[in-house]
């Protein structure tokens, strides 16, 4: 979903940040087991990289607060493969599987990893030119989508500068609705400090954002 | 360890909620024939030896010292890192981002956690944090004092919100007294965190100290 609790860039409270030194690449077995979990079953192509987003946006704030990140990937994953009828409510509750399986386009093997270790390719032909080019000035778009949107809350409404054409790429909002393959214009958009944080905003940041072109129009 | 190895039951109340559930969902994707746990084994171990910040490193130290792979590098990074043998293989839209002293790039994910896995391994947990996904974009410097780091009165500071499937790696400047260093030494200096913006490369001398991170 869209203005839900995953969209935190700006918020307060938080508190510091806490490196830990020395830290290990999994703190539980279980960590590896869920990250592994979800890498296979994506390998499946069921869903894209968005649509297991959009599962975790959909945690209640409590619950995406209180979970650890591999806990909110866990229920994430729970419960993609339940609303996609691949396991049902009664096994989860049961812990074992109750009847056969749904067969799959694709099944991850030991042999196929070395080869998925590199990221997918996002990028698509484009349907149509693309409408800016470096130095435009654009505003982006203030939408509220109940749906899945990469256009965080605090981007919203705010002029900036277009500083790179990344190419036409899988668009997310239309992604995770099921629509896999749908591709739309990428650009890097930067922002002054003080137009996403006022005047009393250091003047020395700029921050910039990866805006699909449907967040943007010319300023 | 596959799902044939869980005894949940032998030592039940010693496991976790969570270590119990996981086993749970990995036994049930097993039975039903979606996932096969030696698959599940040998992304972890993947994860555990091969893919880390020492293949980023290498690509930076590479970058200090031919000023050809540099350019190439700022120009299409993923293709000047595969062009490294021995650097494990990177996707697509990896951009490099070079820090000079009149500018310094953070990397953050506010959405969510993305970031350059292949040249750096797995996010550690302060990445995927409410503390650092929310104040990078507003307070920097604040969080970049929280990693025990200030910049020069003069250096602005530029903020890339990874909110797609590009990915960023910073490419940050090469210490100073670290001109007699050969590649592989230099890559010895270069930290995670000094690829992700939260720190800066160690130098020579807290290179022999054996400072970490």
């Amino acid at each position: 979903m869209s203005n839900t609790i995953h969209d935190m860039g700006g918020m307060h409270g938080f508190g510091p940040v806490e490196p830990e030194p020395d830290e290990p690449v999994f703190h539980e077995p279980w960590e590896g087991r869920v990250m592994a979990m979800q890498r296979a079953m994506g390998y499946t192509q069921l869903w894209t990289i968005d649509g297991g987003r959009a599962s975790m946006e959909v945690l209640p704030p409590v619950a995406y607060l209180a979970a650890s990140y591999y806990q909110r990937w866990f229920l994430g994953l729970e419960k993609r493969v339940t609303a996609h009828g691949l396991v049902g409510a009664d096994e989860i509750k049961a812990g074992k599987s109750l009847r056969p399986g749904r067969r799959l386009n694709r099944k991850l093997t030991a042999a196929d990893v070395p080869n998925t270790t590199r990221r997918g390719n996002f990028e698509r032909p484009a349907p149509a030119p693309a409408k800016f080019k470096t130095g435009d000035k654009v505003q982006t778009r203030n939408i509220n989508p109940t749906t899945h949107t990469r256009l965080p809350r605090y981007a919203r409404g705010k002029l900036g500068t277009v500083e790179a054409v990344r190419g036409c790429h899988v668009y997310p909002d239309t992604a995770a609705l099921g629509d896999h393959e749908h591709a739309e214009w990428l650009y890097t958009v930067v922002f002054t400090g003080r137009e996403l944080w006022g005047e009393e905003a250091d003047p020395s940041i700029t921050v910039s954002i990866e805006a699909f072109e449907p967040y943007l129009g010319a300023a | 360890m596959t799902a044939d190895d869980h005894h949940v039951h032998d030592h039940g109340s010693e496991l976790s909620d969570m270590q119990l559930r996981v086993r749970a969902l990995e036994t049930i994707l097993t039975e039903k024939g979606y996932i096969d746990p030696a698959a599940l084994d040998a992304i972890v171990e993947a994860c555990e030896t091969q893919i880390g910040p020492h293949n980023g490193a290498r690509v930076v130290a590479r970058a200090w010292v031919d000023p050809d792979f540099k350019r190439r590098l700022l120009e299409d990074a993923t293709k000047a890192a595969n062009s490294l043998g021995h650097v494990s293989p990177v996707g697509a839209h990896l951009i490099a981002l070079e820090n000079t002293p009149e500018l310094h790039n953070l990397v953050v994910c506010t959405l969510c956690s993305c970031y350059p896995w292949e040249v750096l391994g797995l996010p550690p947990v302060w990445y995927k944090s409410a503390p650092y996904r929310s104040r990078a974009v507003i307070d920097p410097k604040g969080v970049l004092a929280d990693f025990g780091l200030k910049l020069p009165e003069q250096t602005k500071v530029r903020i890339w919100d990874s909110t797609a499937e590009t990915r960023f790696l910073v490419l940050p400047m090469r210490p100073e007294g670290s001109a007699e260093l050969s590649e592989e030494q230099l890559a010895e200096l270069v930290t995670r965190d000094s690829m992700v913006g939260t720190g800066l490369p160690k130098s020579p001398a807290d290179a022999k100290r054996g400072a970490s991170r």
